[in-house]
């Protein structure tokens, strides 16, 4: 019998330095050329227009062309958020995408974006659906306050007209395309939030791919799309989520006074009404309502209904933005972050 | 325990406050989506609110079984018992 293996003790390791505080620097969008109204796709779902917005807020969406994929949306969010956040392209460290339409298994898409951004930096996709740019901005904030990264980039895009059945009359008009990015870097004071989030795998067919990849093979099924039972994940979203918005708040140490805009993910006016009432957020609260012409980009809604309401003047370079983020797996984020 | 008209009298409530129909529309032979034009989304608000307000849980399965406001009503006293 030999002794039990010991180590030699010889060695010390060095601990990643990471950065006191971290916060979200700038914001980019890309929203694709074609503009859809709802007049376009209410035949096929023996829809019509009024129909649509009553039951969603929806007046039109983009849907990308075969030229704008999962990668040339993000690089061009991409540009457009390193040049709001300041800095140069070459001091972006990390590369985080969330989606669920990159259309390869694999590799992952945020190789290919860095890659096309001229980086060499580590990079890796995120699978959390429409709640992925919120796990996104915590685990950069994470990185950044880890020593694990510098500048973060984190990316939401989708382009699910592919992956959508233009004939389903519960998703037709719901999903969308575009891309949203955020550069998360070191702050000298907090500008992230805790992160409160969490999963609920047993609901997870409410939202899904409806065949898996070798039901389509072995059945020679049509290409999959996603399909949603929107009641069930509407009570989900309305009363499930507003309780995590809520411990996000008081996490935060604030109040919803406190708040300079709600931004939670669009993913029906309905779902965002319900949760502004179930909330109880003060009246002056300016609330992110961009579903109205973009219809639901999953992981982008909430970087582009950012992007838009700065751009616009809505809310305020600074302020306090509740974000919350929610969507299949069932999968939640929510944070308050200081506004780029 | 609330008796059937005391359960219609309060989904009335729920209905109206979320739909805006007069409370006396809403009688036991209506269908919530034939005759009072109520949709899946404000259904399942409609849904939510009475289970708060009665103590009874309602799963979604159950949702689409609710058809008429009797339906509704027999299930929460069914619920409740």
């Amino acid at each position: 019998m030999s002794a039990a293996a010991a180590p030699k003790g010889t060695g010390t390791l060095t601990a990643p330095a990471g950065a006191r505080h971290a916060r979200i620097w700038g914001v980019g969008g890309y929203r694709p050329e074609r503009v859809v109204p709802n007049s376009e796709i209410v035949d096929v779902i023996d829809s019509s227009d009024e129909w649509i917005q009553e039951r969603s807020g929806i007046k039109s969406r983009r849907w990308a062309g075969p030229h704008e994929t999962v990668v040339t949306m993000s690089v061009a969010a991409a540009r457009e958020a390193v040049a709001a956040a300041g800095i140069r392209l070459d001091q972006v460290e990390a590369v985080i995408v969330s989606t669920v339409s990159h259309p390869y298994q694999t590799p992952a898409a945020a190789p290919i974006v860095a890659d096309a951004l001229g980086l060499r930096c580590v990079a890796f996709d995120i699978s959390a659906a429409c709640a992925g740019y919120c796990h996104g901005i915590s685990l950069a904030n994470d990185m950044v306050r880890g020593g694990s990264a510098g500048f973060v980039l984190v990316i939401g895009v989708e382009k699910l007209s592919d992956f959508t059945d233009p004939t389903d009359r519960s998703t037709a008009f719901i999903f969308a395309d575009g891309a949203g990015a955020a550069v998360v870097g070191p702050s000298d004071t907090p500008g992230i939030g805790p992160t409160i989030w969490g999963s609920d795998g047993a609901q997870w067919e409410t939202i899904k791919q409806n065949e898996s990849w070798l039901e389509v093979r072995d059945q020679g099924l049509d290409f999959p799309s996603i399909g949603m039972q929107g009641q069930s994940v509407f009570r989900w979203a309305v009363w499930g989520m507003a309780p995590v918005a809520q411990r996000a708040i008081d996490a935060a140490g604030i109040t919803a006074a406190d708040l300079d805009a709600f931004l939670p993910h669009q993913a029906n006016m309905r779902i965002i009404d319900a949760m502004v009432k179930q909330l109880k957020l003060p009246a002056d609260i300016p609330v992110a309502r961009d579903i109205v012409e973009t219809a639901n980009t999953s992981a982008a809604s909430i970087p582009l209904a950012t992007e838009r309401m700065l751009r616009e003047g809505e809310i305020p370079h600074g302020g306090l933005a509740l974000q919350i983020g929610f969507g299949a797996g069932l999968v939640y984020a929510a944070q308050v972050v200081v506004l780029p | 325990m609330a008796s059937e008209s005391e359960i219609l009298e309060g989904l009335a409530e729920i209905v109206n406050e979320e739909t805006g129909i007069d409370t006396a529309e809403v009688e036991l032979d209506k269908s919530f989506t034939d005759d009072l034009d109520i949709d899946s989304l404000s259904m399942m608000t409609i849904v939510v609110n009475a289970e708060e307000r009665f103590g009874v849980r309602i799963p979604d399965d159950e949702v689409k079984n609710l058809k008429t406001v009797r339906d509704a009503v027999n299930f929460i006293a069914g619920a409740q018992a």
